[in-house]
């Protein structure tokens, strides 16, 4: 998927030098991405990296301490999750996506319900709703037989797709996905990476939050790795190789230099024993 | 030949399972099936124990119709809450202050009496906001604060109706009144015509001068059974029911895709607190008196009824009706006991028994509904 840096292609959303601190501990720090329109963008990194802080920045639960976030080239302070929506950009959380307790339905309207009448008359259009859940599931290959049964009748994939069918449908611009796949089989994780795959081609950003670099690789037009709330750097596709994520993401330059360092000291110590 | 067959199952599979087929399922779903099917068991058991007691002439029916009536009133709204994920456990002591408050504004300060009862709501509705603006701005659990108004609204009662009058009792409050319509609207009765023809048919017992024994349904059963439609109307087809479920099923999912969290509860607080006062103009203007002592246990009581409906104490799942039914088995119960000749403290007994089974049949329907098939 090529998706050139041209002004054809402006940036939807992009952090500059974003940081977050809570008190005197820092989260994130000098963080700069940019995501375009088609592209899925992996933000790669280890527990603790700063993964969730910066959705929660991306989402509008939390606002930065530092630097700005640029929405369509504008700057702006997102306050709330509904105001973060409002903007087209929506993230699906690794598990609080869906209430298992509720319809199908329910949830894929959930803040978003087709209301009819005005009023005391004013209700959910449940039939339209029912209609539209059953026919965007088919579209990405699930068939419910009862879009009023509870989501916990559903496998984990087909969660994490109604979730991110949801925010497709809602007009997200920017999916922001936290861990999809993880929790999932080899199977699942498939359904829901094609589902990934169908978003960019409808020319949705996708930022896809992950620490399994065998779900990202192949999917992933655009590389960030973070360690410790700092980026490790951005790398497209073309600049890197999965064996080069999974070095900078384990931490294997780190264990080189180590090992450069260690063969010059015994280097040393054998020219002073002589 | 065979691959028509196969397309045609394929198809068969894509399209929405059968009108019928889909509407006996999710009845089976449904969190009131138990207490429906609760309520008939218990009529069933006090037609043979108490078939011939009176339990079900028509004043015996209009007995345990009334206890039923009031306490559904509260539980219509606790359910709302319970769903909503939360507690009130000053709902009894907000009925007696209401009382209180009406008793106060009519006696002391010689209102109308539909305005004092306009200030009792006006005072609900900031209980209920304070209950629920503590909940969402402290996080500390409903349990913990509502204990709090549980005390605060009891005290406020005793001590200011003491200071005021000297007694812990307002009566005469509607002595006197030229406020009949109003009065008759919470105390009064309904159906009084259809009482006089059942009398005249000889279908039902009627005093001497000839005026049936029963002259009409209370009112309390009117509002019990408005409210619990209102309240199935919200939780069912508005979009406020649908944040109602979000919110008691999972806050913080609720709170990322949008939904006002904080104002729905604050919202339900003020739903159980209006109840209660309703619960207390009801009592007042039928009785004529308040006392600062009414709606003692009403706050377990209205719970008791909203689990034994269905409702789940963890929240995001229940219903109004299975609430109604769970009055209505309360009701029947609490009367049916009296009528077969039982002690009556045995209905204590029984009414803990009925909420651990109540209970465990909840957690078992909740995990069926959300079972894989």
């Amino acid at each position: 998927m090529a998706s050139p840096e041209s002004a054809a292609n402006p940036p939807l959303i992009e952090l500059d030098g974003v940081g977050k601190s809570f008190g005197t501990v820092t989260a994130l720090d000098g963080i700069s991405i940019v995501v375009r329109h088609g592209e899925v963008h992996c933000l790669l990194g280890d527990n603790g990296a700063g993964k969730s802080t910066l959705i929660k920045i991306l989402s509008g639960v939390h606002q930065p301490t530092a630097g700005t976030l640029r929405i369509d080239g504008a700057p702006t302070m997102l306050q709330s999750p509904r105001e973060a929506l409002d903007r087209g950009i929506a993230a699906v959380f690794q598990d609080l996506a869906m209430i298992p307790l509720m319809s199908i339905t329910r949830n894929f309207f959930l803040g978003r319900e087709p209301v009819l009448g005005r009023f005391l008359t004013r209700r959910i259009d449940m039939k339209r709703a029912d209609a539209i859940v059953f026919s965007e599931l088919a579209n990405m290959g699930i068939t419910v037989r009862d879009p009023q049964q509870a989501v916990g009748t559903l496998s984990g994939g087909e969660r994490q797709c109604v979730a991110i069918a949801r925010a497709v449908y809602h007009g997200a611009r920017v999916l922001i996905l936290d861990e999809p796949t993880s929790a999932l089989g080899v199977h699942q994780a498939s359904i829901v990476l094609r589902y990934i795959a169908q978003a960019r081609a409808r020319g949705i950003g996708v930022i896809f939050i992950t620490h399994n670099i065998n779900h990202a690789y192949p999917i992933g037009d655009v590389f960030t790795l973070l360690n410790r709330g700092r980026t490790h750097g951005t790398f497209r596709k073309s600049e890197i190789t999965e064996a080069e994520v999974l070095d900078i993401m384990a931490g294997r330059r780190d264990l080189k230099s180590l090992q450069v360092d260690l063969d010059r000291l015994t280097a040393e110590n054998a020219v002073r024993l002589h | 030949m065979s691959d028509a067959a196969v397309n045609l199952s394929a198809g068969d599979a894509a399209q929405p399972a059968s009108r019928f087929t889909r509407m006996m399922k999710r009845s089976l779903r449904r969190p009131e099936l138990g207490s429906f099917g609760a309520t008939i068991f218990v009529f069933l058991f006090f037609a043979v124990t108490a078939g011939n007691s009176g339990l079900f002439s028509a004043l015996g029916i209009v007995n345990f119709l009334q206890v039923s009536a009031q306490l559904g009133i509260l539980a219509a709204a606790v359910a709302l809450l319970m769903i909503g994920g939360e507690f009130d456990l000053s709902l009894g002591s907000m009925i007696g202050f209401a009382g209180i408050v009406i008793g106060i504004a009519v006696t002391q300060f010689h209102l109308p009496i539909w305005l004092s009862v306009v200030i009792a709501f006006g005072v609900a509705i900031l209980v209920g906001t304070a209950n629920g603006m503590l909940v969402t701005r402290t996080r500390l659990p409903s349990f913990i604060v509502t204990l709090a108004g549980y005390f605060v609204l009891r005290g406020l009662s005793l001590a200011t109706t003491r200071a005021l009058t000297g007694r812990t009792q307002i009566p005469y409050i509607t002595r006197n009144t030229t406020e009949t319509a109003f009065v008759s609207l919470f105390g009064g009765k309904f159906g009084g015509p259809l009482f006089t023809w059942l009398g005249h048919m000889g279908w039902i017992g009627i005093k001497a001068d000839g005026t049936p024994l029963v002259s009409g349904i209370p009112m309390s059963v009117a509002w019990w059974l408005g409210l619990t439609a209102l309240a199935t109307w919200i939780l069912v087809k508005t979009e406020f029911g649908n944040w109602i479920y979000a919110v008691g099923g999972d806050a913080q999912a609720a709170r990322n895709v949008g939904v006002p969290v904080g104002r729905v509860k604050i919202l339900l607080f003020v739903g159980t607190a209006c109840a209660a006062t309703l619960f207390a103009v009801i009592q007042v203007l039928e009785t004529g008196s308040a006392d600062t002592l009414r709606g003692t246990q009403k706050e377990f009581e209205s719970v008791i009824a909203a689990v034994i409906g269905g409702n789940l104490l963890t929240g995001g799942y229940g219903s109004a009706i299975g609430a109604m039914f769970g009055a209505l088995i309360f009701g029947t119960v609490e009367m049916g006991i009296f009528y077969t000749g039982i002690d009556t403290d045995w209905f204590m007994v029984f009414l803990g028994l009925m909420v651990v089974l109540a209970v465990l049949f909840n957690n078992f329907i909740r995990r069926k509904a959300t079972e894989a098939r």
